[in-house]
């Protein structure tokens, strides 16, 4: 059976799915590394919050009676996106924004201290059992069919890859087009400078932040719609291959973390779909190691020079 | 609260309507936090869940946010009467009704304590040891009329305490010894409290290892109990597989440790430091997942059982009835208790700690030792000054895994179980934290810090929950104030011209 075409098409239809969520919260790593060159550790809880939200506005809406599941999506999303991007504000504001300018390490040990904070601010204000959900959308379309093996494209996968695309055009268009987006691209190449020229870092970064968090929270519904259970500790593995996603496409790089999102993706669904299921983090983990051995830079980045 | 902006000494203008206004920015983000998570509680029940609310909960936050914040901005414009004369009052009000029960009885207790807004009385006494923080502060603003210390005033301040410390350790070190090498015998030191203590050791133990890697030499190792878990799977394989003796099987599980550290290091220590310590959680949690699927080697999840108890040196064994050999208590015509056990693993991990503590002391000494220094400080320097960075840095990070395998083994041989969930992410940044709160390179810091962040909550079990809460934000709030560490030792060990002269030469 893992001879079939159609067996190839399932991993890739489940990959891309995956790869899409990765592509997702790499994009959050991708910028803050970018703009301020440090590792925000803590983003995979951002995503992890995103998801706790979007499960208790499900379960209001449930209460309240909006079952019209485009209605209920819409305002789960906004819910999680407004809810969440204060979490990724709070979060530069409180921790990072002192550290500005402090050794690499100092910074790194910092979001880990957050990333430790939120994970047991969450566990002890939602307990630490698994939160399971009802399916909202189920069926999907069948796109071959060989002997009976079916494969079939979930309505839920649909959405997640039509959701992401539209999320990440959106995005690119506001880097490439708005002021914000020229701003961000200022402070990237020089923050000083762009000081001096009147771009106001302080908020760049912010915002750099809030939209980090937005598009992880969307990331953090996808997971809550596509698996039905979360728990307290989803960000941890999470946020370790959005970042190693990151870092395979190039940190720093935008379209490098989008692509190295797909790629974490693509490589553990057809790790789980060949070889084994239990050792497809590991997989994950060693592309981290040797794209950090062997080529830093990852896919699209630019070579970082150090400066004595 | 619009009692609080009164009139005040000092002669500045003072914006009251810019501070309401900053003051209801932070009730607004505070809410937007608190919503969500805080006002609804997912609550488990058969099929499914269901949602309380905690709008109270919410309501609480806000206003403490609001309150607080304004007291913050008082001290700020240098206008500390209010708080000076509202923290006072709140913080005996607040101390009264916690201590209510005490004090009045358990059932007047009871009703006061349902004024207070939070339940979790831990959340009520860190509230109050705020109220306190900032009745102090403002104390000091009002005597001094200045506003709070700069950040370079405060590092000076507490890089003093931290010199102050360290000369006190000459003193404190011996003390705490002594204290550590009677405690087993003192009259309160019950099966609980040894429990305890062997923990905390064992954690100072684990501290002054990843010291060595983090605090000597500068690196970020986020996987130090991948270290841990290989001492511990390599002496309980070899204890229960080959029935080897815990002496014989120590030097092993420290060698394959040190080999495993060596392995891992060698490829990836020329990383920059942050990629560096992504690379070594990768390496920590790799190595956990292997353990727990490579089923017929170290038997997954289940974990390997029935792992030997120490002898006591080879000699007697800490059994009731001895077929072959001799029992301790025989040996030394004592009573038998299963207590002299837990005496005896309390006395082995404090020799254990006390080598490696030893061990550090007279490495920092050597070329090896002045050379990690050197490389934490500016790499590129010693680079060019013909210092080989990865060999250095690889005889760090091996001797720091091999001083966590001995621990491992330690672990392994007490608990007599293990199984790959003692070895999870938490377990590092636990150690982690305790090197970075007792401050990098102070090896008495790692003493007080493991005391503080795994004794108290250890003995106080209500803390025990919050206790990660507390991790995360101490690690945060360090690196803010104090990015050396609690207590920094980061003078070079040994000066080329003496202290004196080497302050000298600076301008």
């Amino acid at each position: 059976m893992q001879n079939t075409f159609a067996y190839f098409l399932d991993q890739l239809i489940n990959g891309l799915t995956l790869g899409s969520i990765y592509g997702l919260i790499a994009i959050g790593y991708t910028m803050v590394y970018g703009i301020i060159g440090m590792i925000n550790f803590a983003h995979g809880e951002i995503f992890m919050i995103g998801a706790f939200i979007s499960i208790i506005t499900f379960l209001i809406l449930g209460l309240a009676g909006i079952t019209w599941v485009p209605l209920a999506l819409l305002i789960v999303l906004i819910a999680a996106m407004m809810l969440t991007s204060v979490y990724g504000w709070a979060l530069e504001r409180v921790a990072y924004r002192p550290l500005r300018g402090s050794p690499r390490l100092a910074a790194l040990i910092t979001a880990i201290g957050m990333s430790i904070f939120f994970q047991n601010y969450v566990q002890l204000l939602q307990s630490a059992r698994n939160k399971p959900m009802q399916p909202v959308i189920s069926g999907g379309v069948e796109v071959m069919r060989e002997g009976d093996y079916v494969v079939s494209l979930g309505y839920m996968q649909g959405i997640i890859m039509v959701l992401t695309i539209v999320l990440m055009a959106i995005f690119s268009l506001m880097i490439a087009r708005t002021t914000l987006g020229r701003a961000q691209r200022a402070c990237e190449q020089d923050r000083d400078m762009a000081a001096l020229i009147g771009v106001n870092v302080d908020r760049t970064i912010s915002l750099t932040f809030v939209i980090g968090a937005t598009l992880a929270s969307v990331a953090g519904m996808m997971f809550l719609l596509y698996y039905g259970v979360i728990d307290f500790f989803i960000g941890f593995l999470a946020g370790i291959k959005a970042f190693t996603a990151a870092v395979l496409g190039g940190i720093g790089s935008l379209p490098g973390a989008m692509l190295g999102g797909l790629l974490i993706g693509l490589i553990e669904a057809f790790w789980s779909g060949y070889f084994t299921v239990e050792y497809k983090d590991v997989a994950a983990f060693s592309i981290l190691v040797l794209v950090l051995i062997f080529r830093p830079t990852g896919l699209l980045g630019k070579p970082d020079i150090e400066k004595v | 609260m619009a009692a609080k902006t009164s009139a005040s000494p000092a002669g500045r203008p003072f914006d009251r309507q810019a501070m309401l206004k900053e003051a209801g920015a932070t009730g607004l983000v505070i809410f937007a936090l608190a919503f969500g998570l805080l006002g609804f509680r997912t609550l488990d029940v058969p099929g499914g869940i269901d949602i309380q609310y905690r709008f109270g909960d919410v309501a609480a936050a806000v206003a403490i946010g609001i309150v607080g914040r304004i007291a913050l901005i008082l001290l700020r414009e240098r206008r500390p009467l209010p708080v000076l004369l509202t923290a006072p009052p709140l913080a005996v009000v607040l101390l009264v009704v916690l201590l209510s029960k005490f004090l009045f009885g358990p059932e007047t207790g009871a009703e006061l304590m349902r004024f207070l807004p939070f339940e979790s009385l831990v959340v009520m006494w860190a509230i109050l040891i705020v109220i306190v923080v900032l009745g102090l502060r403002a104390a000091r603003v009002h005597t001094h009329m200045t506003s709070v210390m700069t950040a370079e005033e405060r590092d000076a301040r507490m890089d003093r305490i931290g010199a102050k410390v360290q000369r006190a350790a000459r003193l404190l070190g011996p003390l705490l010894l002594g204290i550590a090498v009677v405690f087993p015998f003192l009259p309160f030191a019950d099966r609980r409290l040894l429990d305890i203590g062997i923990l905390v050791v064992t954690y100072i133990m684990l501290g002054w290892g990843l010291n060595i890697v983090v605090g000597l030499a500068g690196l970020l190792d986020l996987g130090y109990v991948a270290f841990y878990a290989v001492g511990a799977y390599s002496f309980a394989l070899l204890a229960t597989g080959l029935d080897v003796s815990f002496w014989v099987a120590l030097p092993f599980a420290g060698l394959m440790a040190a080999t495993a550290g060596v392995l891992l290091g060698f490829p990836v220590l020329r990383l920059r430091g942050d990629y560096l310590a992504i690379v070594t959680l990768g390496f920590g949690e790799m190595i956990r997942i292997i353990l727990l699927n490579w089923y017929e080697f170290t038997n997954g999840p289940d974990g390997i059982s029935g792992i030997p108890r120490p002898s006591f040196f080879g000699l007697a064994l800490f059994k009731r009835n001895v077929a072959d050999g001799h029992a301790f208590h025989e040996l030394f015509g004592l009573e038998f208790t299963p207590i002299h056990r837990i005496i005896f693993l309390f006395y082995l991990i404090l020799a254990l700690a006390l080598v490696v503590n030893i061990f550090t002391m007279r490495i920092r000494k050597l070329p090896v030792g002045r050379a990690w220094e050197a490389l934490r400080e500016d790499e590129t320097a010693c680079r060019s000054l013909g210092i080989n960075p990865r060999n250095t840095k690889l005889t760090a990070f091996g001797i720091g895994a091999m001083f966590g395998g001995f621990a491992g083994s330690f672990f392994a041989t007490r608990q007599g179980f293990i199984s790959p969930e003692s070895f999870t992410f938490i377990e590092s940044a636990v150690i982690l934290a305790i090197v970075v709160l007792g401050g990098f390179g102070s090896q008495i810091g790692v003493v007080i810090a493991a005391i503080l962040l795994i004794g108290l909550p250890e003995f106080f079990r209500e803390l025990q929950q919050y206790r990660m809460l507390a991790f995360g934000m101490a690690m945060v709030l360090i690196m803010i104030w104090r990015p050396a560490g609690l207590l920094a030792h980061r003078e070079p060990t040994i000066r080329l011209f003496g202290k004196g002269r080497a302050k000298e030469a600076e301008p």
